[in-house]
């Protein structure tokens, strides 16, 4: 059996961080231990960037990306990932654009080529475009019936105001801007907010990592965009003081979906790890955590009900879910509002944070089996400024968490009597 | 410099006394170990009115046990960093953890008594009654899966893949604790399943410690397989599920052989070049240059295309799958996807596409060696649906030997309209209003 310590995490002494003279920063690791190589990566070219008249843009831009180059027409492009068996994907989020690809170690120049490409010169024909338009339309019709879509943006709607970049715009409104939205859109956006400036690139795999960061450089190295803005400031949210409730009508369901929602912590906030180790507890760890308990193992009213709190630079949503009979969904939101009470008044037991821990430390060695999950890791390290050395300070940070933490940070996030509710299913409750 | 070679070993077949099969491979590329427990009973030995039955007898198995009470293991699994699951299909229930290198003793014990001693208590079934329904509600959101289980019930009339895993509503309102149970009883013994192991273990300590705990389970009879054959379709079936959605769905069914019929690799093959290619068990490329991309997304007809074909123990069906774009009718992606078909019928793939089918395969081959979890799956899976893991060892070599002719030879003898089932999804509502 291999040693667990030798599992050596990956840390500064075996990740090669290079910053290019226009700004991109490069990490690369080896593992010869399987054929191929990830790459993975991202710019700051997110939604954060695009007016709420024009929602859809940055999304719509990244999507457009792959649909045809200077050099590579949508069908060369294609061709080439697709005979080497290759795979390169772009999209969208509210704070960048990201990346991610994956081929055999002797096709990573031609991976990285056909990535720069992507990147730097797209030409957004107009037939691509428009058939990924309609592609995207039909997506955005799925998921205005979707129950689960819908009770979440709902849930967003009631917590952030419309100028916060995670407030939803619902899918049936995004249907409408997309059609808005030109060609000339979609270049624009393109020129001025992609570049060099605070892009990430990883590369994991069978590869020497002073090669990998010298093919990086050969192909990104080049690149300026001195116009690039900055990250703008973003508007603080404030808490809800009430209970904020919208629900939606889809018709031919037989499920209702629940979303509840309260501001969480930027990655930054002293309180993040607390926080995250709180969320656990309460809907994650085991079955689900308490909420599981409560909505599923006790009453069984519900294949699924959990917590969610997604690692943010801003004041991202932290979310109790649930999926029950419309029948049952007064009483399942009476239940999590009662573990959302008892989580912010009773201490959680020292045997359940201890549980926790040993879950948050001991899940490491599975969380880093795979080359995409060793980039998925060195590309967070870098993009909130964790250090390189974070893994080895991980266990410390863990362990130090109290009983008394935990509390301190669900009485500052959670409210059993302030929240935003979204509610979707086939008739209105309540 | 280290060599995936040296780390990864070929997997290795032990019998135990009881009949239990036991599968090890060897992989030292992380300290991590998969540890899998596969029963050859699925969806399709279910009876009419016990519909669903493999797969609450599936959840019930995470309710307890006399040693290892409900939401014990949940909690001391996650505590030492693994995870665990189960999987319900057509002809198999499995149960896997994925722990630590150094903790994976807890999963051997949890599985060798969960295979004799699950508890079924009664409330826990009537608790456990409720949350399937909601888990059978939750996929009723999706016009495919009412789409889906149409095609199946027209598609098959008889055999046991007739209806959905979940299993139909009645049954899952009406079936009893004891009908769940006598299921267990019947498939859950040592002659009847196949443990699986992959990753950084030494290969005599691990088989030492799975006979000390699962060698004394008295090994019991594996069950006559419950199969009532399909007989021949005489005639195209049409069905249409009309009810409210977001867009119009196409779902055709033809005909495919058991994994194990030398046919089924053709056609894999096959479906390598109308849909990009893939290797059984799991990874696949894109599929945009594939034919039915270029035919029906690139035409604007469609706004998703996809295939299907599975690895069964009976035959089951290679399906078609494409959702309308606006202003476009399914009648018009029918006639477009029929008009793709007939040119693989009529022999006019090219040795091109073959060749590119070819090394995506070689390169899926590289990418699927890779993780630790899949591979105790793949063997376990293929030792009970193809009669041994030999046979997904040397599926890749297989499928680089399939010829042009042979392509066209299965799409022949397949792709025949009279064979096939055809569903239209119709929304009758399409607005949501808030």
């Amino acid at each position: 059996m291999l040693d667990p310590i030798s599992l050596s995490l990956p840390g500064t002494h075996d990740i090669l961080r290079a910053e290019l003279p226009n700004g991109i920063v490069v990490l690369a690791r080896e593992n010869f231990a399987a054929e191929s190589v990830v790459l993975t990566g991202s710019l700051e070219s997110g939604s954060i960037f695009e007016p709420l008249e024009q929602s859809g843009l940055a999304g719509f831009t990244a999507s457009s990306l792959m649909r045809g180059t200077r050099a590579y027409d949508f069908d060369a492009m294609y061709e080439t990932l697709e005979n080497m068996a290759a795979r390169l994907a772009v999209s969208g989020n509210t704070f960048s654009t990201v990346f991610s690809a994956k081929s055999l170690a002797e096709d990573l120049p031609t991976l990285l080529q056909l990535t720069a490409e992507t990147l730097l010169h797209p030409v957004f024909p107009v037939d691509q475009t428009e058939r990924l338009r309609g592609e995207l339309m039909n997506s955005l019709k799925i998921a205005a019936q979707s129950t689960r879509a819908v009770s979440s943006d709902l849930m967003r709607q009631q917590l952030y105001s419309p100028d916060h970049p995670y407030y939803a715009v619902s899918a049936l409104e995004q249907i409408e801007t997309l059609k808005k939205l030109t060609l000339n859109d979609l270049k624009a956006f393109h020129a001025r907010h992609y570049g060099p400036r605070g892009m990430i690139v990883v590369v994991v795999g069978a590869v020497k990592a002073e090669e990998a960061v010298k093919l990086v450089e050969d192909t990104f190295g080049g690149w300026s965009n001195p116009d690039q803005p900055a990250l703008p400031a973003i508007p603080e949210a404030s808490p809800l003081s009430e209970i904020r409730r919208e629900a939606a009508v889809l018709p031919g369901k037989t499920q209702v979906d629940i979303s509840m929602g309260w501001l969480g912590p930027r990655r930054t906030d002293p309180d993040y790890q607390a926080v995250v180790m709180a969320n656990s507890i309460l809907g994650a760890f085991g079955m689900m955590g308490r909420l599981g308990a409560a909505v599923r193992e006790r009453e069984g009213f519900a294949y699924y009900a959990a917590s969610r709190y997604s690692t943010a630079k801003a004041q991202g949503p932290w979310s109790a879910i649930t999926g029950v009979n419309p029948k049952n969904a007064e009483e399942a939101i009476r239940l999590i509002v009662g573990e959302i009470e008892r989580i912010t008044t009773e201490p959680v037991s020292e045997s359940e944070l201890a549980d926790n821990k040993a879950n948050f430390t001991g899940s490491l060695p599975l969380a880093l089996e795979s080359n995409e999950g060793v980039a998925g890791t060195i590309h967070s390290m870098e993009n909130y400024r964790l250090g390189l050395d974070y893994l080895y300070r991980y266990r410390d940070l863990i362990e130090a968490i109290t009983v008394e933490d935990v509390l301190k940070a669900v009485q500052h996030y959670l409210n059993p009597r302030a929240f935003a509710l979204g509610i979707a299913g086939p008739e209105v409750v309540g | 410099m280290i060599t995936p070679q040296s780390l990864i070993h070929a997997p290795v077949r032990h019998i135990l006394p009881n009949g239990l099969t036991v599968l090890l491979k060897e992989m030292h590329t992380a300290p991590v170990i998969s540890f899998w427990v596969l029963y050859r009973v699925g969806s399709r030995n279910e009876p009419t009115g016990l519909t669903g039955a493999s797969h609450w007898v599936e959840h019930m198995l995470f309710k307890g046990t006399p040693q290892f009470p409900a939401g014990y293991l949940d909690k001391a699994i996650d505590r030492e960093g693994g995870e665990w699951n189960a999987q319900t299909s057509y002809d198999y229930t499995a149960y896997y953890e994925t722990m630590p290198a150094d903790r994976i003793d807890l999963a051997l014990r949890a599985e060798s008594d969960r295979m004799v001693n699950a508890v079924f208590d009664l409330e826990e079934v009537e608790s456990e009654r409720t949350v399937i329904l909601s888990e059978r509600q939750g996929s009723e959101g999706s016009s495919w899966f009412w789409l889906g289980e149409e095609v199946h019930a027209a598609a098959f009339r008889v055999h046991g893949y007739r209806h959905k895993i979940i299993g139909d509503t009645h049954d899952l309102l009406t079936m009893t604790r004891d009908d769940l149970y006598q299921h267990y009883r019947k498939h859950y013994v040592p002659a009847n399943a196949i443990v699986a192991v992959s990753g950084d273990f030494s290969p005599e300590i691990m088989l030492k410690r799975i006979t000390e705990l699962f060698g004394s389970i008295p090994g019991g009879q594996r069950p006559k397989l419950f199969a009532r054959p399909e007989p021949p379709q005489q005639g195209e079936r049409r069905v249409k599920v009309e009810r409210p959605g977001p867009t119009h769905n196409l779902l055709i069914a033809y005909r495919a052989p058991a994994v194990t019929d030398p046919d089924w690799l053709k056609l894999l093959m096959l479906d390598a070049i109308l849909d990009g290619a893939s290797v059984p068990g799991g990874g696949a490329v894109g599929s945009r240059t594939a034919r039915l991309y270029q035919a029906l997304v690139k035409t604007e007809l469609a706004s998703s295309v996809g295939t299907g074909l599975n690895e069964t123990l009976d035959p089951y069906l290679y399906t078609f799958s494409a959702t309308a774009r606006e202003g476009h009718s399914l009648e018009e992606i029918e006639a477009d996807l029929e008009a793709v078909l007939s040119k693989a019928v009529q022999g006019e793939l090219t040795q091109a596409e073959l060749e590119r089918a070819r090394k995506q395969i070689r390169a899926l081959q590289a990418y699927s060696a890779e993780s630790i979890s899949s591979q105790a799956f793949r063997l376990a899976y293929f030792e009970h649906v193809a009669g041994g893991f030999e046979w997904v060892e040397s599926a890749h070599e297989h499928l680089l030997a399939v010829t042009l002719e042979d392509i066209h030879e299965v799409a022949r003898k397949y792709l025949k309209p009279s064979t096939r089932t055809v569903g239209y999804f119709i929304p009758t509502q399409e607005a949501a209003r808030a």
